[in-house]
């Protein structure tokens, strides 16, 4: 009866592996149906995509297509433009990010706190709600332009093509770097440096011989990150209406081409393998750091310089310019949203609550919309995540490395490949005893999203659970309670915290999902705000519907931060790595 | 604690038969060919380094974990596969395990519970069992206000609320500090004396098992090397491990030369074959021993006895030089040097005072011949 389980195999008598080191029925069953669930809506997508680009009709792999995309000129320049607008948008943000995160973890000053709180917010908020009003702010008649004019009188249009992407995008994923390297800064153990303080290293020698290379894979991880949501990015590009890049463009030919189109596939494709390797070589590099700052013995962190006066005026002066930049589309959003009449003007000219009367009363079924979808993706979500979560850590079955990879796997997926890929799978079968398509129901968007954060859902519940030592479970069985008492007496009451904040996640991050979006929508009464924000943004009596939804989506994602982060007990996001 | 409360009238204690017990994790066996029985109401204990297969062998008795092969027996009856919800046992973990998001009345309570106990029943038995631990007025605090003394008491008040037929302590007093830990190891065998549960206990600790224990059975790479009472062990060790692990002692090589009247003589050696000097031991207790046999002699540290290094030479009188002197109060250790570079730890409670006890000072050593014990050496040295 006694089958080994990779990894459990050697450990001796680990305490509270569970009683049995046996295959247990139950779990396997449970195990089986979750691999069928991600089969269906994960692998299958993503292998749909694949196939359409790299498989011959007769069944033969292929990279014919592939090469054909290397001789089109327009994908050509799309994927050039994709991987110029990344690089920058990781220039921008070092260049915004790295004195900010020297600061905070140096030094204390008044608004410290502050800074760091506030510098989790972009994170959160949707990049093309800030894309909606950037144009009023930094576009050919924006509020900083017109000022710049005024005061200097140069004119520079920011907005411009590319370039507005890549401003929309810097500001809103520069915190990525900040964070991870402000945190690497902090666990610099301080005895490190005043080591090579001893050796005769200070000043800028010691910044670039010891606290550079410390901080170094932490800086790379972050970027990488950053490189990619950059490219994954599908919304700023629509707002700003620059369609020659990677994702839109493969939106546009699954759209408009047909669904049979394979140059669609290819784009994504490309997608993918620059997602893959960029999330791979971060890991990799996570991984190596851990390692490579393994300390033992007493840490030294020591408190951070403590400025006052001019310094700490100057350093708050710059956190508020930084933060003030990324923050103020999203603000502007807001200012838009109430106004009647915004044009060569600082401010508005006339102010009105229609836009909201328009969202709230005139088509609510976009946030109606988006609160069904969300809330429906976060409950499977938090199932599916909380059962595999118990059977990676707890589960007596084999195959428990299958399951984690294929649950991980939309982490490195683009939104826009998922969304195709659910098109390619699910567009051909219908309802049962009806015309309609799986791909044109409602569902198709609460599957899509919940796949899309799972592995967000997925990591809460394995914090959670982690923390529920598994003696508890045996002392709760000694005491007299079967398993499944155990479950709902013990470990239940002590993950629903952490397995809920999962859950606020995957609603909040569906609530404002953009990429998958517009790929599957089909029809405008389904339409999330998302996809509705981008309809009214293309015309210009829109615009204030538009920021009046970005409005409802920074509200929400606003609430949904708040609760998880109350729920998880954790003062930094369980998503911002 | 309070053991003057209220007895509860338990149902009667368990006898545990353990046979032919095996268990492995992947390549390595954890435990291996364990038989033995636990009489009732005995407080029995597995001793033995960590690895020894100690805590496995608690956690088959326990039904956390299953046994590849044989049996395990409560009062007759196999219990191998029952799950340990239906053992009727109680049991106290290491980390103690202790829920915490239940208060401490919640948590004594739980098998109550589960056990369907009514209410005004099971408060009664927990306000019974906090008192018998001394926590009376804390039902309402959470794990996580309490110290770790009080938590060990509210894991141990957990365990017996239930009437448990056999108390399980997996090494239950080693996450407190030394003080404590002297006086919670008093408190439990009143505790469980007054009770009379039958009582496994594991540990690492040799003096924890020594004090508390009416048997120990010692382990080691998962084998049962000797079963005794502390006495048995302490005084007639098994081999070298048993003799080095309860207590510690000098190990010297040697070999019997024969018997003089009801004294064994052994010839100790530098390892080269050539004698050093002559113990008699006890003939009478060492009857497996023939002339000519090699034998490892073990002499307790207590044994030993400083004297001058004046007078004859003798049988039982070892020379050497004070190496290290460490006056400890009560007790003085000490570390001689054998001319032959051996060294033999040494402790007497009144040092010598007719004779310099300074490092170096020639000294010599003299060892009762009962107190000289003959074990057979290790297989391979």
């Amino acid at each position: 009866m006694r089958i080994g389980i990779p990894g459990q195999a050697v450990a001796p008598a680990p305490p509270g592996v569970g009683w049995r080191a046996v295959i247990d029925p139950g779990h396997a069953v449970l195990g089986l149906l979750l691999l069928a669930i991600l089969a269906v809506f994960v692998v299958w997508p993503i292998a749909a995509v694949l196939g359409a680009a790299l498989v011959e009709p007769d069944g033969g792999v292929t990279l014919a297509h592939l090469a054909r995309f290397f001789e089109n000129p327009l994908y050509i320049e799309s994927l050039a433009n994709s991987l110029r607008a990344g690089a920058w948008v990781v220039a921008i943000g070092t260049v915004l990010a790295l004195p900010l995160a020297f600061l905070v973890a140096r030094y204390d000053f008044r608004g410290r706190t502050l800074v760091t709180t506030l510098s989790t917010l972009p994170l959160v908020l949707p990049p093309f709600v800030g894309a909606i009003a950037l144009t009023q702010v930094f576009g050919r008649a924006g509020t900083l332009t017109l000022l710049v004019q005024d005061l200097f009188g140069i004119h520079v249009n920011l907005m411009d093509g590319l370039r507005g992407v890549i401003v929309a995008q810097a500001l809103h994923f520069f915190p990525f770097i900040f964070l991870t390297v402000a945190a690497a800064l902090m666990n610099v153990d301080r005895s490190l440096e005043e080591m090579g303080q001893t050796m005769g290293a200070h000043g800028w020698r010691l910044l670039r011989r010891v606290i550079f290379p410390l901080v170094l894979p932490a800086y790379a991880a972050g970027a990488l990150l950053t490189f990619v949501k950059a490219v994954d990015d599908i919304g700023t590009p629509f707002i700003l209406n620059v369609k020659n890049m990677l994702g839109p463009q493969a939106y546009l030919r699954i759209t408009t081409v047909g669904r049979d189109d394979v140059d669609g596939y290819v784009i994504c494709v490309v997608m993918v393998a620059i997602s893959i390797a960029c999330v791979g070589a971060s890991n990799w590099i996570v991984a190596r750091r851990e390692y490579a700052t393994l300390q033992t013995g007493a840490r030294a962190s020591g408190l951070p310089t403590r400025l006052v006066g001019w310094g700490a005026i100057g350093a708050l002066s710059l956190c508020v310019l930084v933060l003030g930049a990324s923050l103020l589309p999203h603000l502007a959003v807001i200012v838009m949203s109430f106004s009647r009449v915004w044009s060569l003007t600082y401010l508005p000219s006339a102010y009105t609550l229609g836009h909201y009367a328009e969202i709230f009363l005139r088509a609510p079924r976009f946030i109606v919309n988006t609160l069904t979808y969300s809330i429906a993706a976060a409950l499977l979500g938090v199932v599916i995540a909380a059962a595999t979560a118990y059977l990676l850590q707890r589960g007596r079955v084999p195959g428990k490395a299958v399951l984690d990879a294929v649950a991980m796997m939309p982490i490195a997926l683009p939104g826009v490949v998922i969304g195709v890929g659910f098109l390619r799978v699910f567009y051909p079968m219908t309802l049962p005893g009806t015309e309609t398509s799986l791909a044109s129901t409602g569902a198709i968007f609460v599957l899509a999203y919940m796949v899309r954060r799972l592995p967000y859902a997925l990591r809460a519940s394995h914090a959670a659970l982690h923390q529920v030592h598994g003696t508890l479970e045996d002392a709760a069985a000694v005491a007299g309670a079967p398993r499944t008492r155990a479950f709902r007496r013990v470990v239940l009451p002590l993950i629903l915290g952490g397995v809920t904040a999962g859950g606020v996640l995957i609603f909040i991050t569906s609530a404002v999902e953009f990429s998958t979006t517009i790929t599957l929508v089909s029809r405008i009464e389904q339409s999330p705000l998302s996809y509705a924000i981008y309809i009214y943004s293309q015309s210009p009596l829109g615009r204030g519907a538009a920021a009046a939804l970005g409005v409802v989506a920074i509200v929400i994602v606003a609430v949904g931060t708040y609760l998880a982060n109350r729920l998880s007990g954790r003062s930094r996001m369980a998503f911002t790595l | 604690m309070n053991v003057t409360a209220a007895r509860t009238g338990g149902p009667s204690p368990l006898e545990v038969e353990l046979r032919d017990l095996h268990r492995r994790f992947g390549d390595t066996a954890a435990v291996r060919d364990l038989t033995l029985t636990i009489g009732p109401g005995e407080f029995f204990t597995f001793l033995g380094p960590s690895g020894c297969g100690k805590t496995t062998t608690l956690r088959m008795i326990a039904g956390l974990l299953l046994p590849d092969a044989g049996e395990i027996l409560f009062d007759g009856r196999p219990v191998t596969t029952t799950p340990p919800w239906r053992r009727d046992i109680g049991m106290v973990f290491q980390n103690y395990a202790l829920w915490p998001h239940m208060t401490v009345f919640e948590n004594v309570g739980f098998g109550l519970v589960e056990r369907r106990v009514p209410r005004d029943e099971l408060r009664r038995r927990v306000d019974d069992a906090l008192r018998l631990v001394g926590l009376e007025g804390l039902e309402h605090r959470l794990p996580s206000q309490l110290s770790g003394g009080q938590q060990q008491r509210v894991a141990l008040a957990r365990a017996i609320v239930v009437r448990p037929r056999l108390l399980l302590l997996d090494e239950p007093l080693s996450n407190l500090d030394a003080r404590l830990r002297v006086q919670m190891r008093a408190e439990l065998v009143t505790l469980q004396r007054h009770l009379g549960i039958t009582t496994i206990y594991v540990t690492h600790d040799q003096e924890e098992a020594l004090m508390l224990s009416t048997r120990i059975a010692v382990l080691h790479q998962g084998r049962l090397v000797q079963l005794g009472t502390p006495r048995d062990l302490y005084e007639h060790p098994a081999d070298v491990f048993v003799a080095d692990f309860l207590g510690g002692a000098n190990f010297l090589p040697g070999t019997v030369r024969g018997r003089t009247g009801d004294a064994l003589v052994v010839a100790l050696d530098a390892g080269n074959g050539v004698a050093t000097a002559e113990l008699h031991a006890s003939a009478s207790r060492h009857t497996e021993f023939e002339a000519g046999d090699r034998v490892t002699v073990c002499v307790r540290p207590e044994a030993l006895e400083l004297v001058p290094d004046r007078g004859p030479a003798g049988p039982n009188l070892l020379r050497g030089r004070l190496r290290l002197v460490n006056y400890l109060g009560a007790v003085m250790s000490s570390e001689v040097e054998l001319p032959e570079g051996r060294v033999l730890r040494v402790q007497v409670v009144r040092p010598p005072t007719d004779m310099p006890l300074v490092e170096g000072a020639p000294v010599a050593l003299r060892v009762a011949p009962e107190a000289v014990l003959l074990l057979r050496p290790p297989a391979s040295p």
